[in-house]
C-alpha cells in the first residue's frame, strides 16, 4: 500500500472526529488544531488499528503529534 | 499550626522570564476555585474528626454515615483484628525501618503471606507496602522491552503508572470489549511476550469484567494474565477470592493483585501467583525492594483479617443484600446508575455535571452521609460520579436512611 492510499483512508476515518471541520494538512496537530482529548485519541486510534490491522502502541502514539507523522507511521507499519 | 492548607491556591504574579513550574496546574487551580466559589464544602479536604465504627464517623462536626470508604467487610474495628495489632505493636515495635529484603521482614510479614497463600490457594504470595506499589512493581518488572501489555482503557491509575514505569509496548483496548482485546492480541508480533491486565471489579462504575471469556481469549493467544481484585476480595466468589473465583478461572490466571486497604481493613498490597519462578520478584522488583516494609501491627491486623474473611459467608450475604437494596432504591427514586443491575458493592450514581455533582455531594454531607465524589480525569467518559461503597455492617435500617437522604438531597439539588 503506498503512502497516498494510507493518507486517503486515514482522511476518511478522521472526518467524523474533525468536529470543527479543520482543513487537514501534513502539519495539522491532533492536540492543538484538532483539539483531540485522550478519549477521542483512543477511539480514533482504535479505528485506524482496525482499518489497517496494525497496533499503534501508546509508546508510538507519544511520538506522533502531527497528521503527517501518523500517515508515515501507519505506512511504515503496513509496509513492514 | 499552618493555615496554608486551608487556603485555596492563588495564581501567582509572574516576574521576569523565570518560568513557574506550577503554571501547568493553573487550569486545575481555577476549576477548584470556581467549585468553592459556588459555596459547596470542599469535597477534597474532608476531615474525619472521630471514627465511631466502620460505618459511622464525625465529619466536619457532624455525625455521618460512611458510604464511600471501601470498607466492604467492616473489619477495621473487629476485636480480633485490633487485638492482633495491639499485641504486634507492643511486641515488635512501631515500625521495621527497613526494606523487605534487608531488615524489614519480620515473623508477621511471613505469617501475612502464609494467610494470603491459604486464602487464594496459591503457591506464592508477596506483600508490598501499598496496593499501588504492587501494581507498579509487578507490571513494570515482568513486562520489559519488546514485551506487550494489553490492558483495559478504564484501568486504575496504579496499573497505568506500572505501564509508564516499565519499558514494554502499551496497548489499551475499549472497556470490557472482548473482541477489541482479541484483535489486539492477534496483531502482536510473533515471539513477543504478552501480559493481559484486567480488573475484577472496575471501581468507577462498579461493573465486573467478563473474566471467563477474557481469560480464555488471553490464554488462547499465549498471554500471561494479571487480574487486580482490589474491589472484590473478601466479597465476590464462594470463598471471597474475587471475580476470578466467581468466573471459575482461578487456575488460568497467572497473577492476582490485591490490597489490604479495602475489605482487609488496613493498608498494604500483594501479589499471589503459582509461577514457579515467582520468588525472584523479591530481588528484582524495585517498588518492593526500595521502600520500607509495613509496620508489624499492620501485617498482624492484615493476617488476622484475611483469615476471618475466608469464612465470612454471612457478611458476604448481607453485603449483597445491601448492594441490591441500595441499587433498586436509587433506581426507583429516579437516579441514573453506573450499572443496570448491582454487580459489586459499589453503586455509582451518575451526576449531570461537576457543579451539580459537587452540590449533591455537599447536600448529602449536610444530611449526614459521606460518599465519594469522582470526577474527570479519574472517571470514564468524563463523567462526574457519586460513588457509594457499601459495608457488610450497614444495617437494613441504615440503607433505608441512606435512601431517604438521597431523595431529599436529590430533590433539593434538582437532579430527581
Amino acid at each position: 500500500m503506498d503512502r497516498a492510499e494510507v493518507d486517503t483512508r486515514i482522511r476518511s476515518i478522521i472526518e467524523p472526529f474533525n468536529k470543527k471541520g479543520v482543513a487537514i494538512t501534513e502539519d495539522t496537530t491532533f492536540a492543538g488544531d484538532l483539539e483531540f482529548d485522550s478519549l477521542t485519541v483512543m477511539d480514533f486510534v482504535a479505528e485506524i488499528e482496525d482499518e489497517f490491522d496494525v497496533i499503534i502502541s501508546m509508546n508510538q502514539q507519544a511520538e506522533i503529534e502531527k497528521y503527517g507523522q501518523l500517515v508515515d507511521a501507519v505506512h511504515d507499519l503496513v509496509s513492514s | 499550626m499552618s493555615e496554608g492548607i486551608m487556603q485555596a491556591d492563588q495564581l501567582p504574579e509572574l516576574t521576569g522570564n523565570t518560568p513557574d513550574l506550577f503554571s501547568k496546574f493553573d487550569d486545575t487551580i481555577k476549576l477548584r476555585e470556581n467549585l468553592l466559589a459556588s459555596g459547596v464544602e470542599d469535597p477534597f479536604s474532608l476531615v474525619m474528626e472521630k471514627v465511631l465504627s466502620p460505618t459511622r464517623a464525625i465529619c466536619n462536626g457532624r455525625d455521618t454515615i460512611l458510604l464511600g470508604t471501601y470498607n466492604y467487610m467492616g473489619m477495621t474495628f473487629d476485636p480480633d483484628v485490633i487485638d492482633a495489632g495491639q499485641r504486634a505493636l507492643a511486641d515488635f515495635g512501631s515500625g521495621t525501618t527497613g526494606s523487605r529484603v534487608l531488615n524489614g521482614t519480620y515473623q508477621g510479614h511471613r505469617e501475612c503471606e502464609d494467610a494470603l497463600r491459604e486464602f487464594y490457594g496459591m503457591e506464592h504470595a508477596m506483600v508490598f507496602s501499598t496496593g499501588y506499589q504492587a501494581n507498579l512493581g509487578i507490571i513494570s518488572t515482568i513486562a520489559g522491552k519488546g514485551d506487550y501489555v494489553v490492558l483495559d482503557i478504564d484501568s486504575h491509575a496504579s496499573i497505568w503508572d506500572g505501564c509508564a514505569m516499565g519499558n514494554a509496548e502499551i496497548v489499551p483496548f475499549k472497556h470490557n470489549d472482548i473482541v477489541a482485546m482479541e484483535k489486539r492480541l492477534k496483531r502482536i508480533p510473533e515471539g513477543a511476550g504478552k501480559l493481559v491486565v484486567l480488573e475484577g471489579v472496575y471501581s468507577m462504575l462498579g461493573d465486573v469484567a467478563p473474566l471467563k471469556e477474557m481469560v480464555k481469549v488471553a490464554k488462547d493467544n499465549g498471554a500471561m494474565v494479571l487480574v487486580d481484585e482490589a474491589h472484590s476480595m473478601g466479597f465476590i466468589g464462594e470463598n471471597g477470592r474475587g471475580v476470578v473465583e466467581a468466573a471459575g478461572v482461578m487456575d488460568d490466571v497467572d497473577f492476582i493483585i490485591g490490597t489490604f486497604s479495602k475489605s482487609v481493613g488496613t493498608v498494604g498490597g500483594f501479589c499471589v501467583s503459582n509461577h514457579p519462578k515467582f520468588e525472584i520478584m523479591r530481588l528484582v522488583c524495585r517498588p518492593y525492594v526500595f521502600t520500607a516494609s509495613l509496620p508489624p501491627s499492620v501485617v498482624a491486623t492484615a493476617a488476622t483479617s484475611i483469615r476471618k474473611l475466608m469464612t465470612a459467608r454471612d457478611k458476604r450475604e448481607h453485603l449483597w443484600k445491601n448492594s441490591r437494596r441500595l441499587h433498586s432504591g436509587l433506581t426507583e427514586l429516579g437516579f441514573k446508575l453506573g450499572t443496570d443491575e448491582p454487580q459489586s458493592a459499589i453503586v455509582a450514581v451518575i451526576m449531570p455535571d461537576l457543579e451539580k455533582g459537587a452540590a449533591m455531594w455537599s447536600a448529602l454531607l449536610t444530611e449526614g452521609l459521606y460518599v465519594n465524589l469522582a470526577r474527570p480525569p479519574a472517571t470514564p467518559a468524563n463523567m462526574t460520579l457519586l460513588r457509594c461503597s457499601l459495608c457488610a455492617l450497614h444495617s437494613d435500617e441504615e440503607v433505608e436512611t441512606i435512601l431517604g437522604m438521597f431523595e431529599r438531597a436529590g430533590k433539593m439539588v434538582g437532579i430527581i
